[in-house]
């Protein structure tokens, strides 16, 4: 940006004198192919690992480490995937982290819209509240509320449950949900829900028959943020649970490395299996994405 | 919602302050006692010293890699789709969960893998590393790991940053006769510097909570030297079942990110 604005200032000064306008397109060119080296630098830092991963699982085992490193192997195949696929152990990973990653962004989706339209549309005492939560659950440690969780899902009876990992992300995903629809609706003008309100529409209806269709950009990115945030998860779906028909599939492959005498391929196909819903999704919806990325995290 | 943090918080403080809790029907109440066990502990002082190395030496070069990449995606002279496409390959190491991140570097950074062939082979090193079982390479190698998959966050909002900085400031820059360099240090630093400042906390509290990616790849070792604070707290309470310790520690970790926190939301009302 900084040279782009130094080499039109110099070309409008010197635009009388044609000789040095060439040396001012030469001095453009070098800085079109300074930056696009530096792009390429970078993009061989972070893709080349994920190009590794994506080649790596459709080696075959023994071709994992063969010497010197190749991309394409003479055995390369679709196999590993097929070995994952076929594999009910596996796919019941991938089944549960669905199931719950869909569920809390459903779930929070729900909850949200309704907390947020409150927060939009009346005046409330404990709007600050939701302000501290969202900086508590940025700043308390996830290590620190495990502790007290673990103890209050067994309490519970929601050990090694569905419910009891999806409640326990919703804690995590609401504030944030919420600070981002309120911020949402609070950009839709009052008039709207106003007039339908005149004409004998409940509240209630106002916001679902007048709000929500048009706030659904909001809400997807709302959506996308809080699936990945389930998707992604660990620590507690290590702790909370016990069994292969709950494990979700970042425990599935910490799972498949102790098992197997390290079937790298079975286990970096599982990984481009379990990347692929959320690069989908931001490769889709990348401008929702970047948006709920730095509202969620700067503007608040 | 406040509820939902305030009570476990609540549960945990009082938890350390007890002996036995969870497994055991009747604990008794013994003050202060797990806090001087742990701070008596070599291990824990492992933990902390590793914690700040790490989350220290992470944070900086998110902040230098992702402003460098943000400036390179800021250009006006390539057009829009070449940098959508430079931008998606940069954001994609964050959108890997980080269970996959650390089974990737496991594989790259395995003795006999594409590491260590490159660093050979262009005589970097002579012989091959372990670099993951190594007690003087792990932490190295695991700051490594957590630079190449954290850094794209502040990538994205120094980007945002940027693109508010109106080029009427690097115009009237230039006109003064101020070079690329100087009108860096005074016109870019200056106006990202609030989200510096916010990024550089929110990152500092982020990394300091890092437990998976060590948990997957060295699990605290080879001889504690990649222990951070969250895998003791993790040991001492599902390893060991010494859950009033390692409510303790999970006490101590979180005062450490009450503190940051507390400057984060200082700088926030500062900026509104």
């Amino acid at each position: 940006m900084t040279t782009t604005t130094v080499t039109r200032t110099s070309a409008a000064v010197e635009q009388s004198r044609p000789r040095r306008q060439l040396s001012t397109a030469g001095r453009r060119r070098i800085a079109v192919a300074l930056t696009l080296a530096g792009l390429i630098v970078g993009a061989l830092f972070a893709g080349a690992p994920v190009l590794w991963m994506v080649f790596s699982s459709l080696k075959a085992n023994p071709e994992i480490f063969a010497y010197p490193p190749q991309l394409i192997t003479e055995n390369s195949s679709l196999a590993p995937y097929l070995a994952i696929l076929n594999d009910s152990r596996q796919l019941r990973f991938f089944l549960n982290s669905y199931v719950v990653s869909l569920a809390v962004a459903g779930l929070t989706l729900l909850v949200a819209v309704h907390a947020a339209y409150a927060f939009s549309r009346y005046d409330f005492p404990g709007k600050s509240i939701i302000n501290i939560a969202v900086i508590s659950v940025q700043a308390v440690p996830p290590i620190t509320l495990l502790i007290p969780y673990f103890g209050l899902v067994v309490a519970l009876g929601l050990y090694n449950t569905y419910p009891g990992l999806i409640l326990t992300y919703m804690v995590f995903t609401l504030p944030y949900a919420i600070i981002m629809m309120t911020g949402y609706f609070n950009t839709l003008p009052r008039e709207l829900d106003e007039a339908a309100r005149v004409d004998g529409t409940s509240s209630f209806g106002a916001l679902w028959r007048i709000l929500i269709p048009i706030a659904i950009p909001g809400m997807v990115s709302v959506g996308m943020y809080t699936f990945m945030i389930a998707w992604n998860e660990y620590l507690f779906a290590l702790t909370l649970t016990r069994t292969d028909d709950m494990r979700t599939v970042p425990i599935g492959i910490q799972l498949l490395m102790g098992q197997h005498s390290y079937d790298w391929n079975q286990m970096m196909a599982m990984s481009v299996l379990g990347s692929l819903p959320v690069i989908l999704l931001f490769i889709f919806f990348q401008r929702y994405f970047i948006g709920g990325m730095t509202s969620g995290s700067v503007k608040n | 919602m406040a509820v939902l943090m305030a009570l476990p918080i609540g549960m945990v403080v009082w938890f350390s302050l007890q002996n036995n809790v969870i497994t055991n029907a009747s604990p008794q109440f013994v003050g202060l006692e797990h806090y001087l066990e742990i701070f008596a502990d070599a291990q824990f002082h492992a933990a902390l010293k590793n914690t700040a190395v790490f989350v220290l030496a992470s944070v900086a070069a998110h902040l230098v890699i992702g402003l460098a990449f943000a400036m390179l995606l800021n250009t006006r002279l390539l057009p829009h789709w070449v940098k959508t496409i430079f931008r998606t390959i940069f954001v994609l190491p964050w959108l890997l969960t980080v269970a996959i991140v650390a089974v990737l570097w496991r594989l790259i950074l395995n003795p006999n893998g594409v590491f260590n062939y490159l660093l050979v082979s262009t005589g970097l090193i002579d012989a091959p590393r372990e670099w993951l079982a190594d007690p003087n390479l792990a932490l190295f190698a695991v700051v490594l790991i957590n630079i190449w998959c954290g850094y794209p966050f502040f990538m994205i909002s120094l980007l945002a940053g940027l693109q508010g900085i109106s080029a009427d400031l690097y115009e009237a820059a230039s006109v003064d006769g101020a070079g690329p360099i100087r009108a860096f240090f005074s016109i870019t630093i200056p106006q990202l510097r609030p989200i510096i400042i916010s990024m550089t906390l929110l990152d500092l509290i982020w990394t300091s909570h890092q437990f998976t990616l060590i948990w997957m790849t060295t699990g605290g070792g080879p001889l504690d030297r990649t222990e951070l604070l969250s895998t003791y707290t993790y040991k001492l309470a599902f390893s060991q079942y010494m859950f009033s310790a390692a409510s303790a520690s999970a006490v101590v970790v979180l005062v450490i990110s009450a503190v940051l926190a507390f400057a984060y939301v200082r700088h926030q009302r500062a900026r509104d």
